[in-house]
Formats: structure tokens, sequence, C-alpha cells
């Protein structure tokens, strides 16, 4: 009877204690990687310098879209720009720039000083609209295939590393 | 120079306490009835060169010796004296030599006052404390050392915190680890106790007082965490349910227990067992919050720098501890005394001790799932607030209802006392004052306050009773009333909370309710390590025809850079005014947030209050040892 | 009668608008902040917070109910940003073992209790 209980109470703090063992190294910081593999929302954004609004759906008429939130204001963006330039050379890939809780005149100076890789230029001025997508801080990159499925999700600015695979999937 | 006379003394002590380990494992075997002599001279040694290490760091802190890493890291010339010093166990380094320092200190204690206990048992707890110490000084000196030397010494520092600059959060760590620190000394009597197969009188005695003295230092020291979260934290609440509150919260169950079974233990001979298994886990439960709080396997709001390494030192540490507790429990697991009667006080002091375990297990549960599901199964899911109220909240009208009439019970076999009795008359009158004044509030928390105010009626009759009969517990009157006032008052302060924000720009003036708020002025200045944004509100409530000035501030700190958002309270007897206010971005519009919290002294006062009934029960102990 | 629904009517209309707002900070307080530590959201001053507590109060505005909220805001963020955690197969033992315990606990302690009572009579 002793032994019995002696083998369940020490089988029990095993499994706590390789259970807590294994989460040590875990990465605790939470990024919304669970939208991979949802469709995106039906949301119409506005236009970034004319008037009348885009609808996101429209993009099932490219076979890849990358979706990317950015600012004048963030450093971070700055850093991954040249990226999204060099993407943009891709056939097979359409970027949509969201221009989230910015100021117009900055973000155009922004773009004349390090190029402008977008296809499709829209704008979020108060961040609402990114609620859709899943935004909770910027630079953040959606790679959408045709059937407007998320594919891939970035946080924070992307690297060559995540350029090799995003070039990668779009030549598939 | 600092730095190597540190490390040279944080090593002495660990030798020191190698040597104990030694001597009194030497001194088992010798038949000489009392301790050897030289084992009081090498626990005093210890304690010596222990506080020395403590104090060489605060010197450090002090006189801004930038050599060391920590000091460093944590300091800065233009800190005020006061939280340079407290700076010196605001970080993990230097709050592990404190943890350390509490567990010699109870060693130490421990030796000196119990000159007349059994020889061995005295050994054995002085062996097992001793263990802990070493542990914890190889953790310190291998793993995360406070006097590590930094090369080249740089001339200023990184600076702490600014919201660990707070008085409230100086003395909260102190007190805080001589509560569950202090439990550690319980753990080695309970270890000691089985070996040597000490009596049941005699363990509760030996106990007893150092529950009663954790148990009140943990509770000071959680009511000074949430004075700072209310204060500092500037979100207007005063308990988040945040994984590093709950840490604090778990041994605290579990002293609670400790400190009604040790009465059943102290006049009778049942529960050995179950008091010794209690002493265990409370510590472990320390350990455990410990481990939760550093090792950064937790998402909080308080966070400490985290490191894998050190949550992997201490969750050896901690399966070491918990295997062997386990492994000498079933080998010397006392017989219980089968022949004995359960009297019905004794079983109310076993329904708290269910009640105590269970809420331990769902704050366990609560804490520890998420970090479970995510390791098992990748899926990330919080646990917060909503969860342990729903589960919670229902628990605390029988507990309320068992703390009213459990004490009435006598030892020995009793008739029940009469429910309806002149307190609860008292206490439906009472709360029926109250619900006409009360529009809303749910079901739940309407019977909890009828159940809170029984309490506090039947414990102010105990009271006047004490003057009559001298042999009432006033220490367990004292505390469960003050448990009693701290569910009514917050609850009260759930009813009648009033929260309400606004996008306000300068000059703007807002009504609502009763209330109308003036924003009159905004003011910027800069001191010597913040820059603050200053807003002057006017609030006037209509009802009352008065009106009060509130500055909540926007502070920017240069080193390190950080926001703060200090909250403006005006605190009054019976309810705060906060205001807090924030800036939208690239905008010249405020958030400002303003709220009424009823009732926030008498939250303060109920938790002083309990603490309170905790030093009478010690002073009781010691009058009568 | 006229004076009567128009009371009726105002006391209607005062509970709905108190109602939408007390409904908006109860949610505001279930939702967890994803850039900050642990804060709810409704605590919290921070850039995301702030934009999600428009994105609330429009929500409510616009008569959507709680659960619609919280869906919306877990299908875009995952159950992460609830507070009040969804009862889902992931979570059944979370809500449901407290309950066990509490009632072994008290089986457990009944035994006991009743064994040692009845011994000695």
């Amino acid at each position: 009877m002793k032994k019995k209980y002696l083998v369940i109470i020490y089988s029990i703090a095993i499994f706590v204690f390789v259970v807590l063992y294994l989460s040590l190294n875990k990465n605790n910081v939470y990024t919304t990687q669970e939208n991979i593999g949802k469709k995106i929302s039906v949301i119409q954004l506005d236009y970034f310098d004319k008037p009348g609004e885009f609808n996101i759906q429209e993009i099932s008429n490219f076979n890849f879209t990358l979706l990317n939130f950015w600012a004048s204001w963030c450093g971070p963006c700055r850093k991954e720009h040249k990226y999204l330039v060099e993407l943009s050379s891709n056939s097979n890939l359409k970027i949509i720039g969201v221009n989230f809780k910015d100021d117009k005149k900055n973000a155009m100076e922004f773009l004349k000083e390090m190029g402008n890789p977008f296809f499709i230029l829209t704008k979020d001025p108060e961040g609402k609209k990114s609620v859709n997508f899943g935004i909770y801080g910027i630079p953040e990159t959606i790679l959408i295939n045709k059937d407007l499925k998320i594919l891939k999700k970035y946080v924070g600015p992307l690297s060559t590393k995540d350029v090799r695979e995003i070039q990668r999937i779009v030549k598939k | 120079m600092l730095s190597s006379f540190g490390i040279t003394v944080s090593t002495i002590s660990l030798l020191l306490s190698l040597s104990l380990l030694y001597l009194s494992y030497y001194d088992l075997k010798l038949s000489n009835n009392k301790i050897s002599k030289k084992i009081y001279k090498f626990a005093f040694s210890q304690i010596l060169f222990t506080f020395l290490s403590f104090i060489t760091l605060i010197i450090a802190y002090v006189i801004s010796d930038f050599s060391l890493i920590n000091v460093y890291e944590n300091s800065h010339t233009t800190k005020p004296l006061f939280y340079k010093i407290s700076g010196a166990w605001g970080n993990h380094e230097g709050s592990l030599l404190l943890w350390i320092n509490i567990l010699v200190l109870f060693s130490f204690l421990f030796l000196i006052l119990n000159k007349d206990k059994n020889k061995n048992f005295k050994l054995y707890t002085i062996i097992f404390q001793n263990l802990l110490i070493s542990s914890f000084l190889i953790f310190l000196l291998t793993n995360s050392n406070p006097f590590s030397l930094l090369y080249p010494t740089p001339t200023e520092g990184m600076g702490l915190n600014p919201i660990l600059q707070d008085p409230a959060l100086a003395i909260h760590p102190p007190l805080l680890y001589l509560g569950f620190v202090g439990s550690s000394i319980y753990f080695s009597i309970a270890l000691a106790a089985l070996i040597t197969k000490v009596d049941s009188k005699s363990l509760a005695l030996t106990i007893k007082p150092w529950v009663s003295v954790s148990w009140t230092f943990q509770t000071l020291g959680i009511l000074v965490g949430s004075i700072w979260a209310y204060y500092e934290l500037g979100w207007g609440g005063f308990w988040f349910w945040d994984p590093v509150e709950n840490s604090s919260l778990m041994p605290w169950f579990l002293m609670t227990a400790l400190l009604h079974s040790v009465l059943v233990l102290e006049r009778r001979i049942g529960l050995y067992s179950w008091v010794i298994i209690l002493s265990i886990l409370t510590f472990t439960m320390s350990v455990v919050g410990t481990f939760l709080v550093r090792s950064g396997i937790l998402n909080s709001v308080h966070t400490f720098a985290n490191d894998p390494s050190r949550g992997l030192f201490i969750l050896s540490f901690l399966a070491l501890m918990v295997f062997s507790s386990i492994f000498i429990f079933f080998k010397h697991a006392p017989v219980e005394n089968k022949n004995y009667k359960i009297f019905s006080k004794e079983s109310f002091i076993l329904i708290n001790n269910w009640f105590m375990v269970f809420f331990l297990a769902v704050v366990l549960i609560g804490t520890l799932y998420p970090v479970f599901l995510d390791t098992l199964t990748g899926q990330k899911i919080s646990v917060g607030p909503p969860y342990y109220n729903f589960i919670l909240a229902p628990f605390l009208l029988p507990l309320l209802f068992l703390m009213t009439s459990g004490p009435k019970h006598k030892w020995i076999s009793s008739n029940v006392i009469g429910i309806f009795n002149i307190a609860l008359f008292t206490s439906i009158i009472l709360f029926f004052l109250i619900f006409l004044s009360i529009k809303e509030g749910g079901l739940l928390l309407l019977l909890i306050l009828l159940f809170s105010m029984y309490l506090i009626t039947q414990t102010t009759f105990d009271f006047y009773e004490t003057f009559k009969n001298k042999n009432i517990n006033l220490s367990r009157i004292i505390s469960h009333f003050g448990f009693g006032l701290l569910i009514l008052s917050i609850s009260l302060n759930q009813i009648f909370s009033v929260e309400k924000s606004f996008n306000v720009r300068l000059g703007d003036e807002k009504n609502f309710q009763n209330y109308t708020i003036k924003f009159n002025n905004l003011e910027t200045f800069s001191k010597n390590n913040f820059k603050s944004v200053k807003g002057h509100f006017e609030i006037i409530d209509k009802k009352k025809i008065t009106s009060q000035n509130l500055t909540p501030e926007i502070r920017v700190y240069n080193k390190p850079e950080t926001i703060t958002y200090e909250a403006s309270i005006n605190t009054k007897l019976f309810s705060d005014t906060y205001l807090t206010m924030s800036n939208i971005s690239n905008t010249d519009v405020f958030n400002i947030k303003f709220q009424k919290k009823p009732f926030m002294n008498f939250i303060w006062f109920s938790v002083l209050l309990i603490s309170f009934g905790g030093i009478l029960q010690f002073s009781r102990f010691e009058k009568r040892a | 009668m006229r004076i009567l629904s128009f009371i009726i009517i105002q006391l209607f209309i005062i509970t709905i608008s108190y109602g939408n707002e007390s409904k908006t900070y109860e949610i505001l307080k279930n939702l967890r902040c994803l850039v900050c530590q642990g804060q709810t959201i409704s605590d919290s001053n921070s850039d995301f917070a702030l934009t999600i507590k428009e994105v609330v109060t429009e929500k409510v505005n616009e008569g959507l109910s709680r659960k619609e909220i919280y869906y919306f805001l877990s299908d875009k963020y995952g159950d992460w940003i609830l507070f009040n955690t969804p009862l889902k197969k992931n979570s059944y033992f979370l809500w449901f073992m407290p309950y066990i315990l509490f009632i072994l606990g008290g089986a457990i302690l009944y035994i006991v209790i009743k064994k040692r009572t009845e011994k000695i009579k």
C-alpha cells in the first residue's frame, strides 16, 4: 500500500518536473502564428494618396501577395525596407503596403528616400482596420496566396532568412 | 576591492555552512546530551559572515561602486540614498543574497532559542537548514554572483527602474522573504522530527512560533506589495492575479492551514503526519514560487530579468528537495494513533485546511496550466482574474460562515450553538441598510456581503466576551474580524467603484453622472532624472458640491529610459479618487481615466488587522513558554 | 399615461447607454494586452491597447454581443488575448479540476472524520 502511494507520487512529481524543464527552453514571447492557414477577412482599405477604397479580396487576382504594415516613425521598418524593395522585383509576388497610424507627409518622404516597393499602397491612419489582420505592432508582414489563405506571418522586421523563405514559396 | 571582499566573505560563509553540516553530523554520534559548543561558535560566525556579505553589497550600492556589475546595472549616482540601499535587493542577485541571509538568520535563531530541546532533533534541523543554505550559496557564487567584477569600471550606472523606486517596494522583499523563506525552518524541523520521531506536542510547540512569525510577515509582505501596485502602477487595482502575486499567495494558504492545524497538534496527538506534510509543502511552494518568478517561464507584470540557467538551477534544487522529502517521509512515516477521536472543533480546523488546500490548488492550476498546455501541445491560452473570481468567489460563502461558527465550538464535545443568534440578526439588519443603497450587484456578491457582515458582528461580540473570559483567543478574533472586514471592503469596493475614461484636449470639460472634470492646465518640467508632463484637472462632485484638484503625470525617465504614468490619487477616509493620464501618439489628445475607489483604506487596514492577530498569537506563545 | 411611457423610455435609454459603457469596460478588463507583460487592455496605456479600446467601443455600439466581440478578437489574435479562458477541449482540465479536487478533498475529510468519531463510541 505504502509502495503504491510512493510510486504514484513519484510519477506525478517526475511528470511535473519534466514539463517544467521543457518549458524552460521555450520562447514565451507571444506571436500571432495561429493565424497561419486562416483566410483573411473581407476588408476595405483606403488608398494612400487617392480617394476610394481597395477591396482586399481583389488580391485573389495575384498569385501571391505580401501585405506589409509599416510607418515612417517605426525604426525597424526602415531596416527591413530594402528587403521589400528586393522582393518587389519578383513578378510572381505583389506587395501591398498598409501605412499604419502615420503622417502622410512623413510617409511620402520615407518612400522618396528609401524607394517604393508597393504595388498598391493603402493607409490605416487610426490603426483600427489592421486589427482585422491581427496586427499588434509594426512592422508585420503577411504572405497570402491566391485563395486568400495566410501562408506566413512575420512579426517584426524581415530578415534575410525570411526573404529567402518568401522567395522559395513564391517560386513554386 | 569590494568585489573580492564580498566574494571572499560569501565563500567563507559557504565553508562555515559546510563545516556546520559536518560538525552536526559528527555530533549526532556523540553520546553527550548537549550540542557541542563548537556548533554554536560556528553558527555565530556563519551569521556574522553572511550578514557581512550583505552589508558589503549595501555599501557597494551606497558608495556607487560600479566595479560590481550588479551595482552598475541597477544603480546610479543621482539616486536618493534610500533607493541606493533598497536597490541592493531590487534585483535577482541581491535579493538572492537576502534570501540566504534570512535562511541563516532563522537557522541561527532556531539554534539559540531552543536550548532545551532534544539534541538530535535540533542537530537534524540544523543539518537540513544548512543543506538549503549551502545549496543557495553555491547557486549565488556560481551563477548569480552579486559581487561579479566589471572591468573597466564604468563611471556611471544604468539606474534602477523608476517604478521600483518606491518606499513600499523597498520594504516589500524583506517582509515577504521573512515570510516565505522563513518557512524553511519548519521544513527542516518537520524532516528532523520525522527522523528523530519527536512526539507531537513538542513538534507543535517547536514549529508554532515560526509559523506565526512567517505567516505574519507573509501577510504584511503581500499587503505592502498590493499597496505598491495600487499607488505605483497606476491601474487602480490592488490585486491582478498575476503569476508573481500568485506565487506569494500560494505559501500563504499553506501557512494559514498550518497555523490552524498546529493548534490541534499542540493539544492533542492527532494530525501529526498532516502537519509534517503541510510544513514540507509550504517551503516547497515557496521555492516553486521563486522558480516561477525567476525562471522567466511565465508572462508576468512584474518581470525579473530572466535567464534559463537560473531556472535550471532552482528546478534541479526543487526536484532534489521534493524527491528527498518524499523519500524521508515514506521511510520514516509515523504510525498514526488510530484510537483518537476527532472533536467538533478539530473537524472545523480540518475543514479550514480543506479550503486552504483547495484555494492553493486553484491558484496553482491557474498559474501553471497555461505553461503545461503550451509545453505539451503548443497551444497558448491565458488565465486571468475572471477565472479566479469565478472559481473562488462562491467558496467564500461557506468559508466565511465556518469562520464565524467554527471557533465557537468547544474542544471537547460541544453543543451546536444556535445559528440564529443575535449576531446574525444584527448583520441581517446591517445588510439591509447597505442593500437599500445598492442598486446593482449580483446575488453572489450580496450574499458575500451578508456573510462577511455576519463574521464581523460575531467577532465583535466575541471581542466583548474576552473582557469577561480571559481564555478566549484574542488573536483569532482579530484576524477573523480583519478577514471579514477585508472581504466586506473588497465587495463594497467592487460594487461602488466608478470608472470612466475620456479623450480630452486642454481646456475641455466633461460631464458624467454627478461629476464634472475640467482640464485646466498642462505643465511640462524636468527634474534631474526625468522629464514630466503634468495635467491639472479639477473634479467637481455636483451632488456633494465639492471640488478637488488632481495632477496625473507622464514621466519620461532617462536612466534607464522608461515612461511611467503617475496616478494622482486623492485619498479620503471612505473613498479614493484616482486619475491617470496618457497621451495618444502624434496628437494633442490625452486619454484620461477617472476612477472612484471606495474603501481602499479599509482594505489596507483589514489586512493589517489580520497580521496583527499573528503578532498577538506569537506574544501569547512567548508568555506561555 | 404619456408621462409614464416617457419616463419608462427615458429610463430605458439611460440603462442602455449605461449598459453599453459598463459592457465595454467589462470586456476590456477581460482582454490581455499582447505587447505588455500580462497587463489587461483596460489597464494599459500602450498604443495597441488604445486601438483595441476604440475597436471594442465601436463594436459594442454597433450592438455586437460580448460573445461576438470575444470571438472576433480571439479569431484575430488567438485565445491568448482572452483573460476569461473560454471553455474548450483544451481548458476542461483547468475549469473542472478545481471542483473535482474540492469534492475529493471533502470525501477524504468526511471519511476521516467519520472513522475517527465512530471508533470510540
